[in-house]
């Protein structure tokens, strides 16, 4: 490691004073990715805790691995099912071979690749220019955005909507910890809108390309089972499909119970905030229960059939669990103050319900109502903080009267 | 018998080098220095020249806003230099004490009304240990304030447990509370929830209230916002329990005596333990026999959340009341920041040795990371006991927003009380020093 240390040390005056000085940012980010600085206390409390942003961000990252591992392998699968190229046997040895986890990772790293440099290159520009270290906020946003985009999305567009993300939505606030929208979900809502065609669709979440003698097995659709429910009510993917998460989706959002795994480390390591997971689950479970009450006065038979669903099949489908876990828990842009993140998470849980049984042209709600909820957010952190100041001059009124 | 507060939040620093018991004797130098900036609140006048005589209790410096509010010697001898720093500001008044200690007298007995201890008090330097709440600097005699605090609960890491400290002062540290009962209408004494020492348990003339609970359970903000919470416009003076007995004691003598109990704690001590020691008093020659050699060692003078680093060649501040020593970080780490690291201290649990609660550390002054913006929220509300957003208070800080600071609560804390929350900031974020700057700017725009 000596070796390493030596060639930072060798190049740092280039880029502090001599004509590199662009690649001053990069030099930082480079250093301190692979060693934590030697630096000290000054005045203040001596000691420090161990934990610094770089941890806390790739702990979302390990958190993030077993649903991405899962995807590849399911990204394979729905390939081959959808040309009729799987082998005989039972599901694991069909779900669980070196061909699907190829297919995916061979589309996949490609995506986090472009992500990455598109976003950091974004990062380092404005580090260089605002004078300041590049921040770490985009390790995570590099791996989620590919991991809810989908996955034939032409490179460039991946690029593009993600540079749109972080300057629009962060770089102009700020940098890191200054942004109102989540980044990876701003990345997405942009390519949603931009280029409806590869977003959306029966073809979107399933690849179907195929080679030569090869062809798609008759009668095969591709749907989500979203767009399924939106379409006719119901789905042919039965609920225990969505919670393992062998069903058409983006990468990351499809296994229910990978991303739990990823939500337990989450909340043990207590990076994300359970009053925000917990409260959006209890949301979506009420908003489910009255829409079961309210079904049978709806007038189209879809809609009918699609209110009277059981309410807690609600949290298995789309990417509710994903955005819940890894997106609604965004510190920066979900509520501050630990009151305001109950109403947040409560309120992120029953928009994402009403907006995908209401509106059949987005038929997956979580991402509007994150949005939505982020930019209410510091509203509902104005009440909370409203609270605690007239508290304070209660009490001061009270005393003196 | 009293009134129990529990504080739940809070948090132990799990630091090794604690002192023992046992009570020894800082080996005391002939050199002395009062340092104006140690003193908050404080606009310095000098009040002597390089080769004055002084006695112990004499005045060396003015407050210019204030000129009954005086620093005094706490020794006898010659003031043999004036340090000043850039733009003339003053640095040091050196002082080179005599081999024979001699005291300016003042009356003695006990005061009859509040005006006379003021007078008293300011006259002899003494004042300066009455600190004003909010804003936590030296108190305003003008002030009519609505209680005096007194602390004798000790939950800073390696800090002095009062029942050591007044030892054989007890007489005087309940005289000292009596003299204070006259500053207010209600004064109040606080002890940790096991407290069984009668001096404190026993005292008189105040309000005893119990609190249990970790760090910062023992801050006087802490107290206070229990007992009798600080609105706009009211003023606390708050007090340390050896500081009473030194107020006591000098309204028996009449004679400025400010040696003091203190601990030396942290892993940079062969023997960390408590000591006898002078306020003001260069560490030099004490420090030579005291420290470790092994490493290169921090000096701090108070405790290792919110002390000054003083260097082993600096001087004990006028009101510390324990010195620590504790490696300096050394070194980088390769990929420190994604390895398991079961060895690392860390409230937060991505790091392993959370499962391992009692584990203790040998904690150095590593940053372990870069600073960067406030980005997680709800990390300070673990350790932070007040009914205070400590996030939108401490950006409203950060924004100099003066009237959001005073609605989201500046006037019941001060900066130690952030001190556990700069700990555990992921973002590396200096809060002390930003309460620090807030707080003063509060106080010149209200005054």
């Amino acid at each position: 490691m000596k070796f390493l240390q030596n060639i930072f040390d060798a190049t740092r005056p280039a880029v502090t004073d001599g004509k590199f000085k662009a690649l001053m940012p990069m030099h930082n980010a480079l250093e301190t990715m692979m060693f934590v600085p030697d630096h000290n206390t000054d005045n203040g409390s001596h000691v420090r805790d161990a934990i610094d942003l770089k941890r806390t961000m790739v702990t979302v990252i390990f958190a993030l691995m077993p649903a991405l591992l899962f995807g590849l392998f399911n990204a394979g699968y729905q390939h081959y099912k959808a040309l009729g190229l799987l082998v005989d046997g039972d599901l694991i040895s069909q779900f669980l071979t070196l061909d699907n986890a190829l297919f995916g990772a061979w589309r996949l790293v490609p995506m986090i690749l472009v992500t990455y440099a598109a976003g950091l290159g974004v990062e380092m520009v404005f580090a260089f220019k605002n004078k300041h270290a590049v921040a770490e906020g985009f390790l995570v946003s590099g791996i989620l955005i590919p991991l809810i985009m989908p996955l034939d999305m032409p490179l460039w567009m991946i690029a593009v909507s993600t540079i749109f993300a972080v300057l629009i939505a962060k770089e102009v606030f700020g940098g890191t910890g200054m942004n109102i929208l989540n980044i990876a979900l701003t990345a997405r809502a942009f390519a949603f809108f931009a280029y409806p065609s590869v977003m959306s669709g029966d073809k979107a979440w399933v690849n179907t390309t195929t080679e030569a003698g090869q062809s798609v097995v008759d009668g095969y659709s591709g749907a989500t089972a979203l767009g399924e429910m939106a379409a006719t009510g119901s789905s042919s993917y039965s609920a225990w499909d969505a919670f393992i998460g062998i069903i058409p989706g983006s990468i990351g959002e499809t296994s229910v119970v990978m991303i739990l795994l990823g939500a337990v480390l989450l909340i043990v390591t207590r990076i994300a905030s359970w009053k925000i997971m917990l409260s959006a689950v209890m949301g979506a479970l009420l908003m489910g229960w009255i829409f079961n009450g309210l079904a049978s006065y709806m007038i189209s038979p879809e809609q009918q059939v699609y209110m009277a669903m059981p309410f807690y099949e609600h949290l298995l489908y789309g990417g509710f669990a994903f955005g819940i876990v890894f997106m609604a828990t965004d510190p920066v842009s979900s509520a501050h103050t630990e009151r305001g993140k109950w109403i947040f998470g409560f309120l992120v849980g029953m928009l994402s319900i009403i907006i995908r049984v209401f509106n059949p042209a987005y038929p997956e709600g979580v991402m509007l109502a994150i949005l939505f909820m982020n930019v209410m957010a510091p509203l509902i952190d104005h009440y909370v903080v409203a609270a605690n100041i007239s508290r304070r001059q209660k009490r001061s009124t009270v005393k003196a009267s | 018998m009293f009134k129990t507060h529990v504080v739940q939040k809070g948090m132990t620093l799990p630091i090794m080098g604690s002192p023992s018991d046992l009570l020894g004797t800082l080996e005391s130098t002939t050199t002395f220095a009062i340092t104006p900036d140690s003193y908050l609140g404080l606009v310095p006048k000098l009040a002597v020249k390089e080769g004055d005589k002084v006695l112990a209790g004499d005045s060396i410096l003015f407050h210019k806003k204030d000129d009954r509010i005086r620093i005094t010697s706490p020794v006898s001898g010659v003031v043999t230099s004036i340090v000043r720093g850039a733009k003339r500001r003053l640095e040091h008044v050196l002082i080179e004490a005599d081999a024979v200690q001699a005291y300016a007298s003042f009356p003695k007995g006990h005061p009859a009304n509040r005006d006379e201890v003021i007078e008293r008090l300011t006259a002899s330097g003494l004042w300066t240990m009455l600190e004003m709440r909010p804003y936590g600097i030296i108190a305003n005699p003008n002030d009519q304030p609505k209680a005096v605090f007194i602390n004798a609960m000790a939950t800073a890491p390696f800090a002095p447990e009062a029942s050591i400290t007044l030892k054989g002062r007890e007489m005087d540290f309940q005289s000292g509370i009596k003299v204070l009962s006259l500053l207010a209408s209600k004064t109040v004494l606080s002890i940790a929830e096991d407290e069984s020492s009668t001096a404190l348990v026993g005292a008189e003339n105040v309000e005893i209230h119990r609190f249990q609970g970790q760090h910062p359970a023992g801050n006087t903000s802490v107290h206070i916002a229990h007992v009798s919470p600080l609105n706009k416009g009211e003023v606390v003076w708050a007090i340390d329990a050896q500081d009473v007995a030194i107020l006591g004691q000098f309204f028996r003598l009449g004679e400025v005596h400010l040696e003091r109990v203190i601990t030396m704690g942290g892993t940079g001590f062969v023997d960390p333990s408590y000591v006898k020691a002078m306020p003001c008093m260069q560490l030099t020659s004490a420090m030579d026999e005291a420290l470790r050699v092994d490493r290169t060692y921090r000096v701090i003078s108070g405790s290792v959340l919110t002390g000054q680093a003083v260097g082993k060649d600096g001087f004990l501040s006028y009101n510390a009341n324990q010195l620590t020593a504790i490696p300096e970080g050394e070194g980088t780490e390769f990929f420190g920041w994604v390895l398991p690291n079961i060895r690392k201290f860390s409230k937060n649990r991505t790091f392993i040795s959370w499962m391992f609660p009692h584990r203790k550390y040998d904690l150095s002054t590593k940053m372990n990371g870069e600073d960067r913006n406030f980005v997680m929220t709800g990390e300070y509300d673990r350790v932070f006991p007040f009914d205070i957003l400590p996030n939108q208070l401490l950006k409203a800080m950060w924004a100099n927003d003066l009237e959001s600071m005073e609605a989201l609560g500046a006037y019941e804390v001060v900066e130690e009380d952030f001190a556990l929350c700069e700990v555990i900031c992921t973002s590396k974020q200096p809060l002390q020093s930003l309460v620090r700057s807030a707080l003063d700017m509060l106080h010149a725009e209200m005054n």
